[in-house]
């Protein structure tokens, strides 16, 4: 550990809170009425494309009939996502030329980008045409993440409407944060990276000839305009096989610094939104400070941890000041890629820039609590807001306990129906997370894909598991999926997805036809630093208790393994 | 269910207008004009000739040039084709080892990269060198162009008694290639091999 590390993890705290009300007031206006001038000139576009789609821009939804036209939607982006998929080898820009993916595969694949998870079964380069990259793979990237957002709104509006029967309009809500934040931001940073190095390009592989006189043949591709949504949408699918690590999606410690900060923009920015929207600023930075304090104490462990040289190497003499290098990039280093994995497993987003399966067992185990913890640290781009919003409810309901009244966040009396589905939206993922590892670590077709033996092996698919449920998308790519695996994961992702979202929205509804009651002096205030003790100590206890026997079987008893010299 | 079909269908193709084709198209164009050397892979041209990319290692093996980082990836057998063996550097596949710290085989790789090192640098061991830990573990990419100064300098006896140069030649040269942090934060020093090497050949 160094104090340029330490310094560059200050530099990205700083950044992150600056950003945070910038964006959350961006997004806020583009939700709401006012767009100044720019509003004048797209809002008539708007209405065109709206009588065009026979929606209604005025008529707003009510919770189920916003979860219907979701559903509606995603229904149709699967179906022609794996349709691309299949008839890949049959369609026009393909110049190695790559055949089509089979069923289980593209069925993976399609749910994988369409729930924002990107976790990928397939190595890019040698798999993906530049259609499929294109017009299959980035417009999810693109609507998974607009669909989130929406769905955060949504439950925005829940808390901030009294007696309403609606939640807003799903179809106006994806289509300005697709147009108005999403794409703006992704043609800036896009060319930003373009200018850093990422290649942009429609041409076949390059070849050369090296100084040795060896070939070398080099992909390419349009990669930065993938990379640029990859990492603002919370995606994490990247273009080549090894994502981020790869020099042509991530060539420079800058690029780094702000494909982080991409990351992290919109899921804090939401925070900003939430308090704005609910007429009290304060609000959301309550919540931003319970998700940045997580974050901290995750990158500081993460960093520590990575700091430290494998001890069988040390052994035969090599140096160990450098840290634990394997799976890791020289550019970035130790704090660089200690960061990157913890930022990108707090939000949801899963792409890497150092192989997490090679960190040491404590680094590793990082990335995998903050994953199990719901996704909630900042999160996937809106489906983290919705999903803290979960646990800040548990969070009141326990206060109210304590003190004998019924709970109460944000002028909402929160009971029994609200409780219900909260609870669903906590507890299913999670569920379904350690009912899957376990069926997979005792049938054949699961143990076969594993790469590693001991309790690596176990967290191996753990790892892959937990990353589906939170709809995350990084890996211990050592696994080789096959068609069990796909098939599995797939369901695990979608329940992940939508058993958040279904309840989440179903709490809005309830929530948004409840009469808003004035504070009064027995009031928990949800703003102080009472209450964001309280549900970091939620989230914690919630994480810890369900998965903590999960975690000893893995990377704790890897860690005492590592610490006797014992290898697999 | 049924009326909300359309709204979907014909979002679904807007959506997939804008950010699908249009989008990376226009991204295309405007890196075509704006930055057409790093659009096309940042090549490196020695004589017209491309030589590599400045941002994709390669494998050097001779004595005569700075070695990379071991790498992971693997691709199609030189002799037969149709057979599967490490390869490298191989730009058109990237991969990590994904091997685990408690792994006998990333254990087993390290020992023989540590020999391999030894036998390969008799000079910077007598002088003290511990062995780089860059050197014997493979990047995430399988593809990284860079090493650390500590890994330069312990290949400096040998490429100079190979090409006849004085360490101290070489020890500036490095010195001179070595990337500082940007603004003292972003990055480790670090050091590009192919550039390194590039710079190695062009001295007299």
């Amino acid at each position: 550990m160094t104090i340029t590390g330490w310094t560059l993890i200050a530099a990205f705290l700083v950044a992150t809170v600056l950003l945070t009300p910038v964006a959350g007031n961006a997004m806020t206006r583009v939700m709401g009425a006012s767009m100044g001038a720019v509003g004048r000139f797209f809002r008539p576009l708007e209405a065109g494309l709206y009588r065009l789609a026979g929606i209604d821009a005025a008529r707003e939804q009510s919770w189920w009939g916003y979860a219907l036209a979701m559903l509606v939607f995603k229904l149709v982006c699967f179906l022609v996502v794996y349709s691309f998929l299949r008839l890949q080898a049959h369609l026009p820009l393909n110049p190695l030329g790559l055949g089509s993916l089979t069923p289980d595969l593209a069925y993976n694949t399609a749910i994988s980008f369409m729930t924002n998870t990107n976790w990928q079964s397939y190595a890019g380069e040698t798999t993906m045409s530049y259609l499929s990259q294109m017009a299959a793979l980035t417009v999810q990237n693109f609507t998974s993440a607009a669909a989130g957002i929406a769905i955060a709104f949504a439950v925005f509006r829940g808390f901030a409407r009294g007696s309403a029967k609606t939640i807003g309009n799903f179809w106006v809500d994806l289509t300005r944060i697709t147009l108005y934040v999403l794409v703006p931001g992704s043609v800036v940073l896009a060319l930003f990276l373009v200018w850093q190095g990422v290649p942009q390009t429609f041409s076949n592989s390059i070849a050369v000839t090296t100084l040795e006189g060896a070939h070398q043949t080099i992909a390419v591709g349009p990669v930065a305009s993938q990379e640029a949504i990859k990492m603002l949408g919370t995606n994490g699918g990247g273009f080549f096989n090894t994502n981020s690590a790869h020099p042509f999606e991530n060539p420079t410690p800058l690029t780094n610094f702000i494909e982080m900060l991409a990351i992290f923009v919109i899921g804090g920015g939401l925070t900003s939104a939430f308090g704005r929207m609910v007429g009290d600023r304060r609000q959301g930075w309550a919540v931003f400070s319970v998700m940045a304090a997580l974050f901290v104490v995750g990158v500081a462990v993460t960093y520590w941890a990575e700091g430290h040289a494998n001890p069988a190497f040390a052994a035969l003499g090599v140096d160990p000041g450098l840290g634990n290098m394997e799976g890791k990039e020289t550019r970035f280093g130790i704090a660089a890629s200690s960061l990157f994995a913890t930022v990108t497993t707090d939000a949801s987003c899963g792409a890497v820039n150092a192989m997490h399966e090679s960190f040491l067992p404590l680094g590793g185990m990082v990335p995998l609590v903050n994953m199990m913890l719901g996704e909630v640290i900042f999160g996937g781009v809106g489906s983290g807001m919705y999903g803290f919003l979960l646990f800040a409810v548990v969070s009141v309901f326990i206060a109210g306990l304590m003190v004998g009244r019924t709970p109460e966040y944000l002028g909402k009396k929160i009971e029994a129906r609200e409780i219900k589905m909260t609870m669903l939206g906590i507890l299913v993922p999670p569920m379904m997370i350690l009912t899957m590892t376990a069926i997979a670590i005792v049938v054949a077709p699961g143990t076969s894909a594993m790469s590693a033996s001991g309790p690596h092996g176990f967290t191996e698919v753990l790892y892959e598991y937990t990353s589906a449920g939170a709809n995350n998308g990084s890996a211990f790519s050592g696994l080789t999926a096959n068609s069990f695996w796909n098939i599995t994961l797939g369901i695990t992702m979608m329940i992940g997805r939508f058993f958040v979202i279904i309840p989440a929205l179903a709490l809005a509804g309830s929530l948004a036809a409840k009469k808003t009651v004035a504070p009064s002096v027995g009031t928990f205030p949800t703003h102080g630093g009472l209450f964001i003790g309280l549900v970091i100590g939620v989230i914690l206890i919630v994480g810890g208790l369900t998965f903590l026997p999960a975690l000893a079987l893995g990377p704790i008893v890897e860690h005492l393994a590592m610490g006797a010299g014992t290898l697999y | 269910m049924l009326r909300e079909l359309r709204p979907a269908l014909v979002l679904f193709l807007f959506l997939s207008v804008v950010t699908g084709v249009l989008y990376p198209l226009a991204i295309t164009g405007a890196a075509s004009v704006l930055f057409p050397r790093q659009a096309g892979g940042s090549l490196v041209l020695v004589d017209g000739k491309p030589v590599g990319s400045e941002l994709i290692g390669q494998n050097f093996t001779s004595p005569r040039y700075f070695h990379p980082r071991p790498s992971a990836t693997s691709g199609p057998d030189p002799v037969d084709a149709s057979k599967s063996g490490p390869l490298p550097y191989n730009a058109a596949a990237s991969v990590g080892s994904n091997l685990g710290p408690t792994s006998k085989s990333l254990v087993d790789r390290v020992t023989a990269s540590v020999a391999a090192l030894r036998a390969e640098n008799p000079e910077a061991l007598r002088e003290g060198l511990a062995i780089p830990a860059d050197l014997v573990t493979t990047s995430g990419s399988g593809l990284d162009p860079d090493i650390s100064p500590q890994a330069a300098r312990f290949q400096v006896s040998r490429i100079a008694a190979a090409r006849k140069l004085p360490e101290e030649r070489v020890h500036d040269l490095i010195l001179r290639m070595t990337q500082a942090p940007l603004a003292g934060v972003l990055g480790e020093p670090r050091i590009n091999v192919l550039r390194l090497n590039l710079a190695l050949d062009a001295m007299k």
